[in-house]
């Protein structure tokens, strides 16, 4: 198993932030609008030195994804920033008809998503958003792990012409992926290759995966473990490749196993290789408050949930 | 500048394409269509500074128009094509497989003139405001126009617009309201009563304009060159519009019967009767 180590925890929140300045300085067409949750979405530096390109729209985001839509008309690249409850389930409609079926150059980047986001609750964990994008067509769905790969990719996303939903977290995690790293849309990211089981993990269980790896190859079992930052496109054979040599794939997310990641895959294979799945994801349930520790083990989002699965799944290889 | 009697000639073209589009395809919205033609005639044909033969998606140095009420899809289509952006006998693929003219606008299918897909109601007022801001970092001084229904209205994000264009002072907009006063499931007073549409708009800081006759073509060009001469003051510019549903076609007008309903052969021969061919069908 790959060695993998940080210096520090940071929030994906604040490498958005940090993507986001920068992309001020070197595009002059990125435009950015807040929904008032400036601070909470790390995009105060971008307001504080590009006035004139930031737009606050209060607490309207209907208004909001309208406006962006809008802005693009005349080469402006808009990035909206709220919670990713507010980003798409509020907006479903406008992001439809405005955004998608529009062909509209907007980013929608979304803080606080999922289970991480603790103590507010259900009504602002989000775990239903990643399916509600991926099913737009057009729609690209990005979901990095860490503070670098969000970063990068709130980057990558200006360059790239069409609608992008960019999905983050509020918690500190760990920051182990390259600082200069190069974000290919699409592109999974082998970070172990292994050969008795594939763990496919996004977002902010992808460390969790790394730890499941490790504590798998204690025990004699060899995972390897896949980074799917970008949902949709999928990247197709990456995933057949891995699945062909282990025969076993464990997926996992901070989402609704409906309509998330695993489903993806699940649909991919079901297609192209029948392979045993087993999905670590939230089963049908809404979350409750707790801290975020607290809420990734009740809801079995934990490394212990993606070693089980690791071994149910290769239990059932014929 | 075009003359009255040019714009009126159009405007009688307009509605003979409009029936017949709706009555080929025994579908669509005639009575908005109808009631809207002579605004589109006069923002497309006299008012608005544009480029039909050169559609770029970006309208750089271009008055820009917005349609919320996509569902008047027939009128726009009709304008759009008599000015240029598309050959008029496209109008016959209205609401057909395969065609570029979908039921409500779409950008999806590429069609010249269409900057944003409409028909789910209360949206075309952000994205004009977008558009609009768009224009003052380029520095563009073009005006943004938009249109939308009475019923609209009721849809929350109109307001949430409303309040951002005025405290943004969103000064290069210039919105219509096409105050018919029927929806689908009757006038607008019965299905949900809006009270005052200028005080609200007023408490909503923008600058109000009355259009009694806007079915009268000359007051049409009026009203939107006065509406212009108050852009740039620092509030954006309303300007509520009385429309008869129907207009120009007897037994369409005045009821909410001919929303969304096509007319037969035979009225199709009424309505044609009523409005004679002045630039040739197409």
């Amino acid at each position: 198993m790959k060695k993998y180590t940080y210096t520090e925890k940071k929030d994906t929140r604040s490498g958005f932030g940090a993507g986001l300045s920068e992309l001020g300085k070197t595009n002059p067409n990125v435009v950015a609008l807040c929904a008032d949750l400036t601070g909470s979405l790390k995009m105060d530096a971008f307001a504080k030195d590009h006035p004139e390109r930031f737009f606050q729209v209060g607490i309207a985001e209907a208004n909001m994804i309208g406006i962006a839509a809008g802005l693009t008309i005349g080469g402006k690249i808009p990035f909206t920033g709220t919670f990713a409850n507010f980003s798409t389930g509020r907006v479903y409609d406008q992001i439809r008809q405005s955004v998608a079926y529009s062909d509209k150059n907007v980013k929608i980047c979304a803080s606080h998503a999922g289970l991480t986001l603790g103590e507010d609750g259900a009504t602002h964990q989000i775990l239903e958003d990643l399916g509600l994008m991926k099913m737009l067509p057009g729609m690209v769905v990005i979901n990095p792990c860490d503070y670098n790969q969000t970063k990068a990719a709130t980057i990558a996303i200006a360059d790239y012409h069409g609608p992008v939903y960019l999905r983050f977290g509020r918690p500190t995690v760990p920051n182990f992926t390259p600082a200069d790293q190069k974000f290919e849309i699409g592109k999974a990211v082998m970070l172990n290759e292994g050969t008795d089981v594939s763990i496919f993990a996004t977002g902010h269980l992808v460390w969790k995966a790394i730890e499941a790896g490790e504590q798998l190859a204690a025990q004699g079992i060899s995972a390897e473990i896949i980074n799917i930052h970008t949902i949709k496109p999928l990247d197709n054979s990456a995933v057949i490749n891995s699945a062909k040599k282990t025969k076993c794939v464990v997926t996992a997310e901070e989402h609704q196993m409906n309509g998330g990641l695993g489903d993806s895959i699940a649909q991919l294979l079901a297609r192209e290789l029948p392979t045993p799945l087993e999905m670590v994801a939230v089963n049908d349930s809404f979350g409750e408050s707790g801290t975020p520790d607290q809420l990734m083990t009740k809801y079995g989002l934990d490394a212990i949930n993606i070693i089980e699965a690791a071994k149910k799944v290769i239990a059932r290889k014929a | 500048m075009a003359s009255t009697a040019e714009l009126e000639k159009i405007v009688t073209q307009v509605r003979r394409d409009i029936v017949r589009m709706v009555h080929a395809v025994n579908s669509g919205h005639p009575g908005g269509s109808l009631g809207c033609t002579e605004y589109l005639v006069a923002l497309y044909f006299d008012i608005m500074k544009h480029n039909p033969s050169k559609f770029s998606m970006d309208g750089i140095g271009e008055d820009l128009f917005f349609l919320s009420n996509g569902h008047i899809s027939p009128v726009f289509y009709s304008v759009l094509s008599r000015s240029g952006y598309f050959p008029v006998k496209e109008l016959a693929t209205f609401r057909k497989l395969n065609s570029r003219l979908q039921g409500h606008p779409t950008t999806h299918e590429h069609l010249e003139g269409v900057r944003m897909a409409s028909g789910s109601l209360g949206q075309g007022l952000s994205n004009a405001i977008g558009a609009a801001l768009a224009k003052k970092l380029n520095k563009d001084n073009s005006i943004v126009y938009s249109l939308h229904g009475d019923g609209e209205l009721q849809e929350g994000q109109i307001w949430e617009a409303a309040m951002y264009a005025s405290a943004k002072n969103v000064d290069n907009l210039i919105a219509t309201v096409d105050m018919n006063g029927q929806q689908i499931d009757g006038s607008t007073d019965k299905v949900l009563n809006m009270g005052s549409l200028r005080a609200k708009f007023e408490a909503f800081g923008w600058h109000v304009l009355d259009l009694e006759k806007g079915n009268d073509i000359a007051s049409v060009v009026n009203a939107l060159n006065t509406a212009k001469a108050h852009t740039g003051k620092g509030k954006p510019v309303m300007i509520l519009m009385k429309t008869e549903m129907g207009n120009g076609v007897d037994f369409m007008m005045g009821s909410h019967k001919w929303h969304g309903v096509a007319p037969n052969d035979e009225q199709l021969a009424q309505a044609l009767n009523q409005n004679a061919e002045t630039l040739g069908d197409y």
